[in-house]
């Protein structure tokens, strides 16, 4: 058992070694964020005020926004086992002594620390902007972050899984991670949208995230909190279960 | 107790049986290869024997260990170098090192110390704290084997541990391998498509083609198998002359290949003017002949009706090995 939380620990450290080491990743994982809450945020934020939104535009998108950054971090770090794959390292990890499940987790957990750290270095960026953020509310904040993030890195797992080469990684950013971020309410508010998009962004699990970040660091949404919690809790359930049972099919 | 044993272990893709009926033994300490073209099924073999894929019929032990129902065990007993590049390019080779010892349960009191150890084997001490991408693939595959040891395995599987390396590069893994038996009595099987090779370092070696075993004997005793010495002719007229040597007692065996005649007979050295003369008297133009002893290329040829390197040329072989050799570019 202990040598099962070990390989959890070294995956989990393998993650946070890779992060910290490619600083342009790192930096480059911040441009689009960025122009999107300062050029976006600050342009459109003069333009108009749209129904159903309180204080300004930016303030507005900023959860948004960093939620965003969550769900790019977690869901690339999780299809990364494409790249392991064609790279060779899932080979070693596959004939290792300890169950494809440990690997799994240490892999989800390591992916969101990363990812919690760009949703925290976004929070910083929101603040120097300008955006009013409360800051007693940052560390239930986190932790709503890593819980979707983990699930968001599963989801990634369980896609990789199923793919033998990078050429379905452009695939899952067009077709996965763009819908996912624009139907969640980060940049719109859900009570002025069609009917049609409201529905759609009541299925994708960021709008849950994006709502409880605006409740805590903004201070309203449109879902309650606790709705939130318990569609995340039950998007992890689902997207675990996915990639555990995916991950354990590969055959390499 | 055998290190592996095999029954008749069989492994199909589709309708291909990639390995076909193997049974065979591997002692204790021994160095044991397996020869062949690409696409014979050496790795589909070695991915069953290290619990990467499920056999489909048939059973095997790896360390008294049963493949299919105790995967996790054998896996203890093991150490693999895989065919492509199994490293993480971002990770030190320190880095490298520590994860695998640490997903192989060795105490973490002892990691560092195995670490040093291994790495000094390959000779690679002084580049411990740089990041793999810096590496060449003859340092790459070093440091792989240094991590295949890194557990003290009982068993070390080695697949094509010097495909694309530069001979030198070549040489130094081969001492590497001799050191580990001589030194820490590790049973290695080893996978190969280079004869000099397996009759290098091989204490025994299973000659395989399209999923079977076709021979199993030291490599001595393999080319014994042949005896004498093989006459090579090249000619034009290589048919021809082969057609020539037809009945004669003293020949034992003909094949015409690329316009090459390889005659096998005793005592070559005095074959060779009756065998001119023969050309001669049946105006067959000789551009070149040679002598030498036989080698497993011929053993292989002898079984097969192919050498080894047109057995990789095959059709979807040939696709397999290109596919492959992009990969390691990569």
């Amino acid at each position: 058992m202990s040598n099962e939380l070990t390989a959890v620990y070294f995956m989990w450290k393998r993650e946070i070694i890779r992060f910290f080491r490619s600083k342009s990743r790192l930096i480059g994982s911040f441009g689009m964020p960025f122009f999107f809450l300062a050029i976006v945020g600050s342009g459109l934020g003069g333009a108009f005020n749209l129904p159903g939104m309180q204080g300004n535009y930016m303030g507005f998108i900023a959860p948004g926004i960093i939620g965003m950054v969550v769900l790019f971090g977690s869901i690339f770090s999780g299809v990364m086992v494409i790249m392991d794959r064609q790279f060779g390292f899932l080979k070693e990890t596959m004939v290792a002594p300890v169950s494809r499940t440990s690997i799994v987790i240490g892999k989800a957990i390591g992916g969101a620390t990363t990812a919690v750290i760009q949703g925290i270095i976004m929070i910083f960026i929101a603040m120097i902007l300008g955006v009013n953020i409360m800051l007693s509310a940052i560390p239930l904040a986190i932790a709503f972050m890593f819980f979707i993030s983990v699930a968001f890195v599963l989801l990634g797992i369980a896609i990789a899984s199923t793919m033998e080469d990078m050429h379905g990684f452009q695939l899952v950013m067009n077709l996965l991670v763009m819908p996912l971020f624009f139907l969640s309410g980060a940049i719109f508010p859900l009570s002025g949208a069609p009917e049609i998009i409201r529905y759609l962004a009541y299925i994708d699990p960021l709008t849950y995230a994006v709502e409880a970040l605006r409740h805590l660091l903004i201070g309203y949404s449109e879902v309650s909190l606790g709705v939130s919690a318990a569609v995340i809790g039950v998007f992890l359930l689902i997207s675990g279960t996915a990639a555990v049972y995916l991950f354990n099919r590969i055959e390499s | 107790m055998y290190a592996i044993q095999t029954e008749k272990i069989t492994k199909k893709f589709g309708r291909l049986k990639a390995v076909d009926d193997v049974s065979l033994q591997v002692e204790e300490g021994e160095v044991f290869g397996l020869l062949g073209p690409n696409g014979a099924g050496k790795t589909t073999f070695i991915s069953m024997l290290v619990t990467l894929k499920k056999p489909n019929s048939g059973t095997g032990t790896v360390n008294g260990f049963d493949i299919v129902k105790n995967p996790s065990d054998v896996r203890k007993s093991i150490g693999i170098v895989f065919q492509d590049s199994s490293v993480d390019d971002e990770l030190t080779a320190y880095e490298n090192l520590e994860l695998h010892a640490a997903m192989y349960g060795v105490p973490e009191k002892e990691r560092k110390k195995r670490i040093n150890e291994v790495i000094k084997l390959v000779e690679l001490s002084d580049r411990i704290n740089d990041v793999l991408k810096t590496f060449s693939g003859g340092m790459r595959r070093r440091l792989e084997i240094a991590r295949g040891l890194l557990h003290y395995p009982k068993i070390l599987f080695l697949d094509e541990p010097t495909l694309g390396l530069d001979p030198q590069t070549r040489k130094h893994i081969w001492e590497y391998i001799e050191k580990m038996k001589r030194e820490h009595k590790i049973t290695v099987v080893l996978t190969t498509h280079y004869m000099e090779e397996a009759d290098l370092l091989c204490d025994r070696i299973a000659i395989i083609d399209y999923g079977k075993i076709i021979a199993l004997d030291t490599g001595e005793n393999l080319k014994d198998m042949l005896g004498g010495d093989v006459i090579t002719m090249t000619s034009e007229y290589s048919a021809k002359l082969k057609n020539k040597l037809k009945g004669l007692k003293w020949v034992k065996e003909t094949k015409e290949h690329d316009g090459k005649l390889m005659i096998r007979v005793d005592r070559g050295e005095r074959k060779i003017p009756e065998l001119v003369n023969i050309a001669r008297e049946n105006n067959i133009e000789i551009k070149a002949i040679s002598l030498r002893r036989p080698t497993l290329d011929d053993v292989f040829l002898h079984f097969t009706g192919r050498t080894i390197r047109e057995g990789e040329a095959s059709g979807k072989e040939r696709m397999r090995t290109r596919v492959a050799a992009m990969r390691r570019r990569r």
